[in-house]
């Protein structure tokens, strides 16, 4: 197992004011556990705000866990030294959800794409140049590239500067946080499929983020569905999507936009906005929203628990079949 | 980027012509008659004609208009009504004082306001941050001149650490300059940390920072080469519009720790009606202001590569 999250909690304190009463924390990931293996992508999927962003950043530690434990390679994360740290970051890398800010506006592309080898002592200088070179061939930029600034590309080529920049310590995993929503679909297709050559090329691991289950779909090995803080639905990405069990999953599911003359499906449109994380309802969170509620949901909470082979759902109201 | 700064400088032309016009309106047409003040009272209509024709105050407005704008163009602002003195060798005289005061001043001023700043924004929230902003606070609500008795009597007289005023030339007037100079140091410290902390915070919260940390960064690295590079627009356009202001040096710091610079002269002149000299210095100030202008967006562009001067 290359990467084990147990009962992950990050909880952002609120300011309270002078008079009020002291705020209750938001509960942005609350109590999530999943594993990734080694040359595996993991979908994470859900609306905004959800946490799931929040929840890669804890396992790179860019954002600190309020609880639970990261085992990555068998190393604990969380009882990591700053200099340890620094250590794991060369195998642990991330691709950002905005591909031009993400990117010092002050620095040329080779700069960026060189500093992680720079900071980390990677070779001399024209190994490094040499090693910009090549990654600059591997995500499909010109050699050109290297002296010009990141506001001269678009946004594509943007993303492209920033994985060339997360590939450069040749990590073994890498959180991809929305990498393509920022992106129009046609340079959408380019990227994933340039995630998915690279990761065959050289054996990585993904923990793919987005909001967009049909871009998930395409690329992941493994999908994990997450609700206000919470994974409410985990397993195979072929299952998932064919036949999803959670009434979660199964809403988002069937609203993918299909590009076919027959409607196969009825859309489930979800009534009602997200609860706010930080006063989460009782029983199962996602009751206020569910198509198939009953009273029993209000007071129960679900846990999450292997249902079919290989599949964790947390619902009352789906029965184990293993 | 040549093509670009000389059609600034032909750009900024009517701007100082309108600088001359209002100056000359302000102190030639509704500034009252200087020669009464210099004559003294007693003196006979004959006297106050010679001084006036002297002067060529007697000509139409419009000649003296264009001597004035002769004077401008040529550098040669003629003689003080009070001293009598070149006025081109009185700011030569006086420029050295006051940029020996200001100078240095301005310069640690600002190096030890961006130190702290970045430091500030690091610890944002933290006891040394909120620390630092009610500092700030307090020292900028404070007067200057209670700056000035308080350290003329407790740090000169009293404990006589420095010299309480004057002035010598050369490496000799260095312990005048001490006090006042930290005197500047501290009052312009309190509004440059609020205002480039608020640029530093800016900066410290963009995704590029998070990038940089993903990268295995350490925070200095961070802070110094990519936090404070991308800080630098708004701190070289507050920096650089300060410059002009260096000449003339600080009005009441000179007066007070009696430094003969440019500062002490504007007041000497403003008091006696000493109207060449008061409008060759406002010209020299208004083009260094002009220039100044002109700096700094060539400083923009040589700062920050998504800056093309066009």
């Amino acid at each position: 197992m290359l990467l084990t999250v147990k009962n992950l909690k990050k909880y952002f304190p609120q300011k309270s004011g002078l008079f009020s009463k002291p705020a209750l924390p938001i509960k942005a990931v609350d109590d999530c556990s999943f594993t990734l293996e080694k040359n595996e992508v993991l979908g994470l999927v859900g609306e905004s705000g959800c946490g799931k962003s929040t929840a890669g950043r804890c396992i790179l530690r860019l954002t600190e866990p309020t609880a639970g434990s990261i085992h990555f390679d068998n190393r604990d994360l969380l009882a990591l030294s700053s200099g340890e740290l620094k250590d794991i970051r060369k195998t642990m890398q991330i691709i950002f959800q905005d591909p031009l800010s993400s990117l010092n506006p002050r620095m040329t592309v080779g700069g960026i794409i060189e500093e992680p080898l720079i900071v980390h002592h990677r070779g001399s200088p024209i190994e490094r140049k040499e090693a910009v070179a090549a990654l600059l061939d591997k995500v499909g930029l010109p050699q050109s590239a290297l002296n010009r600034y990141p506001h001269e590309f678009s946004g594509g080529q943007c993303q492209r500067i920033g994985i060339a920049r997360a590939l450069a310590l040749k990590p073994q995993l890498i959180i991809a946080d929305e990498p393509v929503s920022a992106l129009d679909v046609s340079i959408q297709a380019q990227i994933i499929n340039l995630m998915i050559a690279l990761k065959e090329e050289l054996s990585l691991s993904y923990l793919f983020i987005s909001h967009d289950l049909s871009v998930v779909k395409h690329i992941s090995d493994r999908i994990a569905v997450m609700y206000l803080g919470k994974i409410v639905e985990i397993g195979p990405a072929q299952q998932i999507c064919l036949d999803p069990l959670h009434p979660y999953t199964k809403a988002l599911i069937s609203v993918i936009p299909e590009p076919s003359l027959h409607r196969s499906q009825k859309k489930t449109i979800l009534q009602g906005d997200i609860p706010s994380p930080a006063r989460p309802p009782s029983g199962c969170a996602f009751h206020t929203r569910c198509p198939v509620a009953k009273e029993e949901c209000k007071k129960r909470e679900p846990i999450l628990e292997e249902k079919r082979s290989g599949r964790s759902v947390s619902c009352l109201y789906v029965n184990k079949k293993v | 980027m040549l093509s670009y700064i000389i059609r600034r400088i032909i750009q900024a032309i009517p701007t100082l012509f309108g600088v001359t016009l209002v100056t000359f309106i302000v102190f030639n047409v509704v500034g009252g008659d200087p020669v009464y003040q210099m004559v003294g009272k007693g003196a006979g209509q004959k006297e106050i004609d010679a001084l006036r024709r002297e002067l060529g105050l007697d000509r139409p407005l419009y000649q003296q208009y264009f001597f004035y704008l002769k004077q401008i163009t040529t550098f040669d602002f003629g003689r003080s009504y009070a001293t009598k003195q070149k006025i081109s060798q009185m700011i030569k005289e006086g420029m050295g004082p006051s940029l020996s005061l200001a100078v240095p001043a301005f310069f640690f001023g600002s190096i030890l306001g961006i130190i702290i700043s970045l430091l500030v924004a690091l610890y944002r929230g933290k006891l040394f941050d909120r620390l630092t902003v009610v500092l700030s606070v307090a020292g900028m609500s404070v007067s200057v001149l209670a700056y000035i008795i308080a350290g003329q009597y407790y740090l000169a007289y009293m404990s006589g650490l420095f010299p309480i005023s004057g002035w010598e030339p050369g490496l000799r007037g260095v312990p005048f300059l001490v006090l006042p100079g930290l005197i500047w140091v501290i009052v312009s410290l309190g509004s440059d940390v609020r205002f480039f902390r608020t640029v530093m915070l800016d900066e410290i919260n963009q995704d590029y920072v998070r990038t940089a940390y993903a990268k295995g960064l350490g925070k200095y690295r961070v802070l110094f080469r990519h936090v404070l590079k991308n800080a630098m627009i708004p701190i070289i356009t507050r920096l650089v519009i300060a410059i002009p202001f260096l000449y003339t040096g600080s009005l009441l710091l000179e007066n007070f720790f009696s430094i003969p610079g440019l500062g002490s002269m504007s007041i000497n002149a403003i008091n006696s009606s000493d109207f060449p000299v008061i409008k060759a210095i406002t010209f020299i100030g208004a083009l260094l202001y002009v220039g100044g202008n002109i700096v700094t967006d060539i400083c923009y562009a040589l700062a920050d590569p998504r800056v093309r001067l066009k």
